[in-house]
């Protein structure tokens, strides 16, 4: 299993052709305390950088973009109840949805893990 | 993900709410010089996320939003409101020469007493609002009996002041303190923690000044705030201004609170924000502020817009600010539309946010006089999707002032 990330602090986690999209915990904690997930319903199909869900903080209301193209199988339904999962545990629990990976290659546009630790320290 | 991009006035509450978390720089942004405020290495040194606000590096959050929020709700928070203008008035006939733009009753305020008040443009429409205290004989900024002191909003105080001098005879004297920190004390625990640093604030009441000492500094200090929560407004010499909110903070009742509390304790408690809620468009009725309008003054006219302004009180205003109660648990923004039966926008939310205390989101929005009955259910539009929202009388938390002794 290999994970991804994105300028736009998305992380994908991808396990053969399938994957767990989410935000990571640099963003959740430029965001703040977490109100409201808006995840996608099954079946939706998005391309790369399509809006896929919405994340609200007290403050503000943020899109979370598709790292990749696929066509969603679930969205995080613990999220309705409990948006502070985000939070408390943004890059496991709390994950937005799970998708199907239309093309694969389009991750070797992303960043591993040190890329992405090395971007966010030069914001 | 990006951040929201905001569709409303840009000043400085927009700011404070779009966290750039992915620090984008917003293309065409203007550049202004942002400015320092006294406190800003000691925001810093205590952890402040600092953003650009009404012209100043302001600390938006500490520990976080919601925490500092129920933290003032059941203690005490201290917020550096510095960045606010605080002006002097004083001269011949002062008090009614102040009427002449504003709508409350000056000449009947009593010494270290304190009012509400709105400077309005000549079609009733509102420049800023403001709060505004006579003077005694005793007080920190070495002038007269009988002058008066400010507090105007931070993003509008300079077009304030352009207002003020252009209408004021030059009889009258404006003085900008342009050096004075503020700060505002504000929680149920603010007069045992003040009164320890502060001995005898608390014989203060409501909306009540007077002036007093912190270690040879002179102090203005008032029983007044903008959180609905009892509390007090310090206004104290810059340079004297870390000393004493360390002072504050040693008090285990205190912890600093940002501006992002700031916004969503006053959004509870039915508090109007400038520039937001209140602008050049609105009128005092409208924005349902009539309190400020002073029973001899609507008799007696004298301010600007007053035709405009008693007409619509005597019959009624087309659209009128209300509290919201959204249903379900995704926040309604400012910029939303208010959808009549017919489908079309009938009006529009000015403030809106996840309310901490009240665990639901809420709203402020300008309705058809029709739909602003508590209780009348309205639908609301934002970003392509629907939600609904009851009417609702606020505050949306009650007051806690105090208002005897």
């Amino acid at each position: 299993m290999s994970r991804y990330f994105t300028e736009d602090h998305e992380w994908i986690q991808v396990d053969g052709d399938t994957a767990t999209v989410g935000i990571t915990a640099y963003a959740q904690s430029q965001l703040g305390d977490i109100v409201f997930v808006e995840t996608p319903e099954a079946g939706k199909t998005v391309s790369k950088g399509d809006d896929a869900a919405v994340v609200e903080s007290v403050k503000a209301a943020s899109d979370v973009y598709a790292p990749v193209a696929g066509t969603v199988i679930e969205g995080n339904a613990a999220l309705a109840d409990n948006p502070a999962l985000v939070n408390d545990d943004p890059e496991g629990e709390g994950w937005f949805f799970k998708l199907t990976l239309a093309d694969a290659g389009e991750l070797d546009a992303l960043m591993d893990e040190a890329a992405y630790q090395d971007f966010v320290s030069k914001l | 993900m990006s951040r929201e991009n905001h569709n409303g006035p840009t000043d400085e509450f927009t700011q404070a709410r779009g966290t750039a978390y992915s620090h984008d720089s917003d293309a065409g942004e203007e550049v202004v010089e942002v400015q320092q405020l006294p406190l800003d290495s000691w925001h810093r040194a205590r952890g402040g996320r600092m953003v650009a606000f009404a012209g100043y590096e302001m600390p938006v959050q500490y520990e976080g939003i919601m925490a500092e929020h129920l933290w003032t709700r059941a203690h005490a928070g201290l917020f550096d409101v510095s960045h606010m203008g605080q002006l002097l008035f004083s001269g011949p006939d002062v008090d009614a020469e102040l009427e002449t733009l504003l709508p409350g009753d000056i000449k009947g305020l009593g010494e270290g007493r304190m009012r509400y008040s709105l400077l309005l443009a000549d079609n009733g429409g509102i420049h800023d609002d403001l709060m505004i205290t006579r003077l005694g004989q005793e007080n920190p900024f070495e002038i007269e009996r009988g002058a008066f002191y400010m507090v105007v909003n931070g993003a509008t105080k300079w077009d304030d002041l352009g207002v003020l001098r252009e209408h004021l005879p030059d009889e009258v004297s404006i003085n900008h303190l342009d050096e004075q920190a503020l700060l505002a004390l504000q929680g149920p625990e603010a007069v045992t923690a003040l009164e320890r640093v502060v001995p005898g604030v608390a014989s203060l009441v409501f909306m009540t000044a007077a002036a007093f000492e912190y270690n040879g500094n002179p102090l203005w200090v008032s029983r007044s705030g903008y959180t609905g929560e009892d509390g007090f407004e310090i206004s104290l010499p810059g340079e004297a201004a870390e000393s004493f909110a360390e002072a504050l903070c040693a008090q285990p009742e205190v912890k600093p609170i940002g501006l992002g509390a700031r916004d969503s304790l006053r959004l509870e408690a039915g508090l109007p924000l400038y520039g937001h809620d209140l602008d050049l468009e609105t009128t005092p009725v409208a924005a349902d502020l009539g309190f400020a309008l002073s029973k001899r003054r609507r008799e007696e006219g004298g301010f600007p817009g007053h035709a405009r302004i008693l007409l619509e009180r005597e019959q009624g205003p087309i659209v009128k600010r209300v509290g919201l109660i959204v249903e379900g648990r995704q926040p309604v923004r400012e910029g939303a539309a208010v959808v009549g039966a017919d489908g079309s926008d009938v009006g529009k939310v000015t403030s809106g946010g996840f309310a901490p205390t009240v665990e639901k989101p809420i709203a402020m929005a300008y309705v058809p006089v029709a739909l602003a009955t508590p209780g009348t259910r309205i639908t609301l539009a934002q970003r392509g999707k629907v939600h609904h929202a009851e009417v609702v009388a606020m505050p949306f938390v009650p007051h806690r002032y105090v208002r005897k002794g």
